[in-house]
C-alpha cells in the first residue's frame, strides 16, 4: 500500500512539476523544409548569445509556415518562395538565396540534364534511363507534395502544371526526397542545392546534376548564372513581439551569414543585387 | 450518503465516457460543415481528381486506394487467420498453441509505427527488385495483412473456445477429420462471432495510418494496380493536416467525417449481428 | 485428437505458422541489426543532435512520459468510474448500459488519425493549448477510454461472488463494498487495464502528430510541445536521411517499453492485492 501512495504521489509531483511552466520567452518557428535546418544552427548560436528565449524550429512546408503564422500557431514563418498576392498582408524578410538543382542516384552516369528532358522526364514520357545513356535502370520520378514552395518553383520553371506530371514517388521533406532518390538507382528528384551539397558530403548516394550546362554550384547562384534559383525569407504577421524581433534582426544581420554559407546558401549581404 | 455521492460520481463518468463519441462526431461534422454546403458530393465522393490550389477536391482514388488496401489486406489475413485459428485449436500441440497464443497477443502490441518502419526497411527494397519504386499498393497490403494478421487468429481461437467440448466429442465419433470437424461442426457454430470480429479488422485496416504513410508511396491516382504508388484517405490527411487551410482544411475534415461514419456504420451492424441492438 | 488423419490441415498449419512467425523474425532481426549498436546508455541519456541522426533519446523519454501521465489522469478515473457505474448501478440488459457499450464499442473503433483531427480542432485550438503535451495526452485519452472501460468492467466483474456477499453480511454500503471487497480483489483486473492502455498508447503515433508535436527539445511545463518516442520513429524514418539506425534504436526501446510496462504492472498489482487482502481489507 506504502508503495502504491509513494508510486502515486511521485507520478503527481512530476505531473506538478510540469505545471510550473518555463520562465523563458518562446519562439515557435515553423515552415520550409530547405530552411529548417540552417534555421535551426542559426537559432541555436542565437540562443547561446540570448539566454533566456528559446527558439523552436519545425518544418512542414512552406505553406505551413505561412499558415501558422496567419492562424498565429506559430511566431515566424519560413518560405522558400516569395509571397504569392494574395499572400501580400504578411511580411517577407529576405535572408538568403538557394537554387533548385535536379539530382540522381549516384550510379547513374548521366552528369547534365536539359529543361526539354526534365519535362520529359516529369511528364511520364521516358521510361528508361537506357533511352538516353547507358544505364539500364526504369525511371522513379520522385515529386513533391503540394504546399511545397520547392514544388512550386519547379513547376513555373518547367512550365508543368501539377496534374500532368506523372510521379512514381510523392514525398514530403527535401530530405525524403533525398532518402528516396539515394534508395532508388532509377530516381530522379529535385531539392534546394543547398540540402543537396549538404547530404552529398555526407556521403549519401545522390549526384547533383548540371542543367542546361549550368552546374549547381552556390557560386552559379550567387552570380545569377544558375537558371532555377529563388529566395528563402522569414515571415512575420504585423507587429511582433520584441523576441521575435530580435531574432529576425539577428538572421538579417552578417552574424548569421557563415551558417547560412555552411548550409551552402547565398546570405543576402553576399549576393549580387 | 456517500452512496449517491458515489453513484452521482460514478455516473457522471459514465456520462462523459458515451459522451466522448458524440463530441467527435459532432465536432468532426461542425469542422467539416462548410466544405459540405462548398463542394457538391458529386464532387468530393465521386471526383478522382484531388488538387486543392486548384478548386478540386475529388476524394475519389484515396477512398477507393483506402478501401482496396484494407479489403487485400483482409483478404490475406481474414482465411488464413481462421485456418490459422483452427489449426491453433485444434492440431496444435499444447505447447506450440500457449506459445502462439503469447505471441500473437505480442504482436498486436506491436506498434503500427514499427510495422511501418520495418516496410521501410525490408519490404519496400524487395517489392522494389519486382515493381519499381518499392513503395506500392503490393507493400501496403502486405504491411496490414501482417498486423491484423494475430488478431484474426485470436478472435478465430477465442470463437472455438466458447463452443462446449461435447461439439467436438460428436465430430470425434463420426470419426470426422481435424479439418472436417472443423468445417462441418465447429465452423457452423463459431461463424457469426468470427466474421464480426474479422469484419472489426476490416474496419481497423481502413484506419490504418503510419504503416500506409511509410510504404504506399502517396501518390494521388486511381488505385489501379497493385505495383503502382496510392495515397490513403487517412496518408492524405496526415501529409496535408500541416499547411491545409481554408477549404481545404475542411475538406480533409470531410474525409475524416467519411471515416468516422464508415467505421460507425460497420460496429453498429456488427453489434446489430451480434444480438445486442 | 489422436487417430485423426489430417495431412493436409496440418501441413497448412504449420505453413501458416511459418508465415507469421517468418516475417516477425525479418523484422526483429532487422531492427537489431541496425539498431543494437546504438542502444546503450548513452542513448538514454543524450539529447538528440543532428535531427537526431547522432546523440540520444533522453528529452524524448521524459517527453512521452507525461504524455501518458497526462492521458492517465484524465483517462482512469473517467475510465473506472464508468466502469463502476455500470457494473455496480447498471443492470448488464438495460438501455443505459447498451447504448453506453455501444457508444464505447464504435469510439474503440476509430481510426487514430481522426483522434489527431478532433484533439487538433478541440484541444489545441478551441480550448488554447496549442501544440502540446496536454493536447497529446487528452488526445490520447479519449482514444484509450473504450479499452479501459471494457477491461476494468471485466475485472469488477470477475469479483468472486463470494466476497460479495460476505460484504452483504457485514451490512456494508455499496461504497463500503467497493472500497473494501470490490475494488481491492479487483486491482489486478484493473492494474492490467491500465497496463493494456498504457501499452497502447505508448504506440500511438497519429494522434500525437497534431497535437503533442514534433519538438525534441526537453519539455519544461505540459504546455510544451513535446515528441513522443512513437512520432520520433516516423520523423527519423521518413524524414532524416541517414536516420534508419536511430530509427530502428528507438524502435526497440519502444517495443521494450512495452513489453516491461505488461510485466512490471501485472507483478506489482498482484503484490499489492496480496497484501490488501492479507491486511483485512
Amino acid at each position: 500500500m506504502r508503495g502504491f501512495l509513494t508510486a502515486a504521489s511521485f507520478a503527481a509531483l512530476l505531473l506538478l512539476a510540469g505545471c510550473s511552466g518555463g520562465n523563458e520567452t518562446k519562439l515557435v518557428i515553423t515552415g520550409s523544409s530547405t530552411i529548417a535546418p540552417v534555421m535551426a544552427d542559426i537559432a541555436s548560436d542565437f540562443e547561446s548569445a540570448n539566454p533566456g528565449i528559446q527558439v523552436n524550429v519545425q518544418s512542414g512546408g512552406s505553406s505551413r509556415g505561412i499558415a501558422d503564422v496567419e492562424r498565429g500557431t506559430a511566431d515566424i514563418g519560413m518560405a522558400s518562395r516569395d509571397l504569392r498576392e494574395e499572400e501580400s498582408h504578411l511580411n517577407q524578410h529576405t535572408f538568403a538565396r538557394d537554387g533548385i538543382t535536379m539530382i540522381v542516384h549516384a550510379d547513374n552516369p548521366l552528369d547534365s540534364l536539359d529543361t526539354e528532358t526534365v519535362r520529359r522526364l516529369y511528364l511520364g514520357e521516358i521510361d528508361s534511363w537506357a533511352a538516353m545513356t547507358d544505364y539500364d535502370e526504369p525511371v522513379s520520378v520522385v515529386h513533391k507534395s503540394e504546399g511545397r514552395a520547392t514544388l512550386a518553383v519547379f513547376l513555373a520553371f518547367m512550365e508543368l502544371d501539377n496534374d500532368s506530371v506523372r510521379p512514381d514517388l510523392v514525398v514530403g521533406e527535401n530530405q525524403q526526397a533525398i532518402q528516396s532518390v539515394a534508395g532508388n538507382p532509377g530516381a530522379i528528384g529535385y531539392v534546394s542545392i543547398g540540402a543537396a551539397e549538404h547530404e552529398a558530403g555526407r556521403g549519401v548516394s545522390i549526384k547533383p546534376v548540371a542543367l542546361d550546362g549550368v552546374s549547381p554550384d552556390p557560386e552559379a547562384v550567387a552570380s545569377g548564372e544558375f537558371p532555377l534559383t529563388r529566395n528563402l525569407n522569414l515571415v512575420t504577421d504585423g507587429e511582433v513581439g520584441e523576441a521575435a524581433q530580435q531574432f529576425l534582426d539577428y538572421v538579417g544581420s552578417q552574424a548569421s551569414d557563415e551558417r547560412i554559407r555552411d548550409h551552402f546558401f547565398i546570405p543576402v549581404n553576399d549576393a549580387a543585387s | 450518503m456517500t452512496d449517491r455521492v458515489v453513484r452521482l460520481l460514478s455516473g457522471l463518468m459514465a456520462i462523459c465516457a458515451a459522451a466522448v463519441l458524440l463530441l467527435i462526431m459532432a465536432e468532426m461534422a461542425r469542422a467539416a460543415w462548410p466544405a459540405l454546403t462548398r463542394v457538391p458530393v458529386s464532387e468530393w465522393l465521386l471526383s478522382a481528381h484531388w488538387s486543392p490550389s486548384g478548386g478540386d477536391f475529388g476524394l475519389a482514388s484515396m477512398l477507393a486506394a483506402s478501401l482496396l488496401t484494407s479489403a487485400g489486406a483482409l483478404l490475406i489475413a481474414g482465411p488464413a487467420g481462421v485456418v490459422l485459428g483452427a489449426w491453433m485449436h485444434l492440431a496444435a500441440p499444447g505447447w506450440l498453441r500457449g506459445g502462439l497464443r503469447t505471441l500473437q497477443g505480442l504482436m498486436a502490441g506491436i506498434p503500427s509505427v514499427v510495422y511501418g518502419l520495418w516496410g521501410l526497411i525490408t519490404l519496400v527494397p524487395l517489392v522494389n527488385t519486382v515493381a519499381p519504386p518499392g513503395a506500392v499498393m503490393l507493400t501496403a497490403i502486405l504491411v496490414l495483412a501482417l498486423m491484423i494478421l494475430p488478431l484474426s487468429v485470436l478472435v478465430t481461437d477465442a470463437a472455438l473456445s466458447q463452443i462446449p467440448d461435447q461439439a467436438l466429442q460428436s465430430a470425434r465419433a463420426l470419426a470426422l477429420s481435424r479439418w472436417g470437424s472443423f468445417r462441418s461442426v465447429l465452423w457452423p457454430r463459431a461463424r457469426a462471432a468470427i466474421v464480426s470480429g474479422i469484419v472489426l479488422q476490416f474496419g481497423r485496416a481502413l484506419g490504418e495510418t503510419m504503416a500506409v504513410l511509410m510504404v504506399a508511396g502517396n501518390v494521388i491516382r486511381w488505385p489501379d494496380s497493385l505495383t503502382a504508388p496510392v495515397r490513403t484517405i487517412t496518408a492524405n490527411i496526415a501529409l496535408e493536416m500541416g499547411y491545409a487551410s481554408g477549404l481545404h482544411l475542411e475538406v480533409l475534415y470531410l474525409s475524416g467525417l467519411l471515416l468516422l461514419v464508415a467505421v460507425a456504420l460497420m460496429m453498429g451492424l456488427i453489434q446489430r449481428g451480434a444480438g445486442n441492438l | 485428437m489422436r487417430g485423426m488423419r489430417d495431412p493436409i490441415f496440418m501441413a497448412a498449419g504449420i505453413c501458416l505458422v511459418l508465415l507469421m512467425v517468418l516475417p516477425l523474425g525479418t523484422m526483429l532481426l532487422d531492427l537489431l541489426q541496425l539498431g543494437l549498436p546504438h542502444l546503450g546508455l548513452d542513448f538514454l541519456l543524450e539529447a538528440p543532435r543532428d535531427a537526431g541522426r547522432a546523440g540520444g533519446v533522453a528529452p524524448l523519454l521524459v517527453s512521452t512520459g507525461w504524455i501518458l501521465l497526462v492521458c492517465m489522469a484524465a483517462a482512469v478515473p473517467v475510465g473506472l468510474g464508468c466502469a463502476v457505474f455500470l457494473s455496480e448501478w447498471l443492470s448488464p440488459g438495460s438501455a443505459a448500459s447498451r447504448w453506453i457499450g455501444l457508444s464505447l464499442d464504435i469510439l474503440s473503433g476509430v481510426p487514430s488519425i481522426v483522434f489527431g483531427l478532433f484533439g487538433y480542432q478541440v484541444f489545441a485550438i478551441t480550448l488554447g493549448m496549442g501544440f502540446s503535451i496536454l493536447s497529446g495526452g487528452l488526445a490520447l485519452a479519449c482514444m484509450v477510454l473504450p479499452l479501459l472501460v471494457r477491461t476494468s468492467q471485466q475485472a469488477l466483474a470477475a469479483v468472486d461472488v463470494r466476497y460479495r456477499d460476505a460484504g452483504r453480511a457485514l451490512a456494508l454500503t455499496k461504497t463500503g463494498m467497493l472500497g473494501r471487497v470490490v475494488l481491492p480483489s479487483a486491482a489486478p483486473g484493473l492494474a492490467a487495464a491500465v497496463v493494456l492502455a498504457t501499452g497502447r498508447a505508448l504506440g500511438e503515433t497519429a494522434v500525437l502528430l497534431f497535437t503533442a508535436g514534433y519538438v525534441m527539445r526537453m519539455p519544461d511545463a505540459v504546455t510544451d510541445s513535446g515528441r513522443a518516442l512513437s512520432v520520433h520513429i516516423y520523423d527519423l524514418a521518413a524524414n532524416v536521411t541517414g536516420g534508419l539506425e536511430r530509427a530502428s534504436a528507438t524502435a526497440l526501446l519502444l517495443l521494450a517499453l512495452i513489453l516491461l510496462t505488461t510485466l512490471g504492472l501485472h507483478y506489482s498489482a498482484r503484490v499489492w492485492q496480496k497484501r490488501m487482502l492479507a491486511l483485512g481489507g
